[in-house]
């Protein structure tokens, strides 16, 4: 097994996490909305299937997204027709970081919206606003920090994210190697704990500047919030 | 002075008629009248609120609601103008400024607010100096009178105004009740107003109704 290298790792681990963050937000701020606004037959059965991922083994939620896209699983099949491969290649750590960051994004979409007023929803269609103009006008702007920091949690656990990448697309240097993959590889090597040192470093570091940033969204939010009532 | 606003209903077509099932009470309630400024006194918890929220489509009752001519809804004939059709201006009673927006963002916020007023109707109420304050760093009477604004500035010809003049001292609250008043005979609107203070509601409506345990009547 070759030695890791930390900024390959880190560049992979950020581009990847960065792409999952960017191809789920639209899902995520519009299944948050969904579930906190509107009442509809399979609502529970919806939720269940988002939020699998929280409490499923990571490494389960690894093996189901490998039957399906594996170049044999129904999935794979059709997009290696497409020319694209996920198991094994960087689009699984891309797909793994998106499964298991998903569920932390729709939760904080969704309490960023329960959070909003529907009153103040109520006013926007009295001043003359379609339904689509008061998700624009009120609804968005007042959830946007909440959106933010659940953008922010769901990238920091994409980061962090191991037992499905693992199973997913495996420990290939410099294609499928994150930080955690990276540190994993590095016990499993003679030379002991120093090298480890790098990667946990910057791994900390990503992830309390996440929880940091986080935090500071989450009281933004707030303070938008008050202040409109009388 | 402020310009004079058209309206859509005349002398023949004035006045409400409203008869709403409100979800509580077994028997609906009606209120007929064929003068435009009505004021709706009551105990807290009768209603009074909801009717208006009825009125401007905010809440769904099941009944028939006209004013000045126009049919909002009718649940027989399963007609409901939705509420960003209305073209009825509210001020609700916890004002419910949006928190995002500055005073002068709130007051011109609705689809036909009449920008070229902004001057003048923060004049009225007394507004120049907060225009470009959040609505989190104004005190309660501020904010129900920036609501006020909101709901005044509009091109519509109704106003449903929930207790717009509660959080007012006394003398500012009889300046801007006047100033309601003359601006509603002037232009005139028709005008729901909700208040505690039958004195009150007698010098700014032509006509008092009250919602109690009995039911929707003329005082």
């Amino acid at each position: 097994m070759s030695s890791p290298d930390l900024w390959s790792a880190v560049r992979l681990s950020l581009l990847c996490s960065g792409l999952a963050l960017v191809l789920t937000a639209p899902l995520a701020v519009g299944l948050g909305w969904l579930l906190a606004r509107r009442r509809f037959v399979g609502r529970g059965l919806l939720t269940l299937i988002v939020m699998a991922p929280l409490v499923v083994p990571p490494v389960v939620t690894g093996l189901v997204l490998l039957r399906l896209f594996s170049p044999a699983g129904p999935l794979g099949a059709l997009l290696r027709r497409l020319g694209c491969e996920v198991a094994f290649a960087p689009a699984g750590v891309v797909l793994a970081a998106a499964v298991v960051g998903l569920p932390l994004f729709v939760q904080s979409a969704r309490s960023a919206f329960e959070a909003v007023d529907p009153r103040l929803e109520e006013v926007g269609r009295n001043l003359g606003w379609a339904p689509w103009q008061v998700w624009r006008r009120v609804s968005l702007p007042l959830a946007w920090p909440g959106l933010l920091a659940g953008a922010v949690l769901a990238f920091a656990r994409a980061l962090g994210e191991f037992g499905a990448t693992a199973v997913l697309s495996g420990d290939i240097e410099g294609r499928t190697r994150t930080i955690p993959m990276a540190v994993y590889a590095l016990l499993e090597l003679p030379s002991g704990d120093a090298p480890t040192a790098g990667f946990v470093g910057a791994s900390l570091l990503l992830a309390l500047a996440s929880l940091l940033l986080h935090e500071v969204l989450v009281r933004r939010h707030r303070a938008r919030l008050a202040g409109g009532g009388g | 002075m402020m310009a004079a606003v058209p309206l859509r209903g005349d002398d023949a077509t004035a006045g409400w008629r409203c008869t709403l099932q409100l979800p509580w009470r077994e028997a609906s309630v009606s209120l007929d009248s064929a003068h435009r400024r009505i004021a709706l006194c009551g105990p807290s918890g009768a209603g009074k609120s909801t009717v208006l929220r009825a009125i401007a489509g905010g809440v769904e009752v099941r009944g028939r609601v006209k004013v000045a001519g126009r049919l909002l809804s009718d649940s027989e004939q399963r007609l409901c103008v939705p509420a960003w059709q209305r073209g009825v201006a509210w001020a609700p009673q916890d004002a419910l400024l949006l928190p995002h927006l500055s005073v002068r963002e709130n007051l011109l916020a609705a689809s036909d607010a009449l920008s070229e007023r902004l001057a003048e109707v923060a004049a009225l109420l007394e507004l120049e100096r907060l225009l470009a304050r959040r609505p989190s760093t104004l005190s309660t009477g501020e904010r129900a009178r920036v609501a006020l604004g909101r709901a005044i500035i509009r091109r519509c010809e109704t106003w449903l105004l929930d207790e717009p003049l509660a959080a007012l001292d006394p003398p500012l609250r009889r300046r801007i009740g006047d100033v309601l008043r003359d601006e509603a005979i002037r232009t005139g609107r028709h005008v729901l107003l909700v208040t505690h203070d039958r004195s009150e509601a007698e010098r700014l409506c032509d006509q008092v109704w009250t919602l109690d345990g009995e039911g929707l009547r003329p005082a």
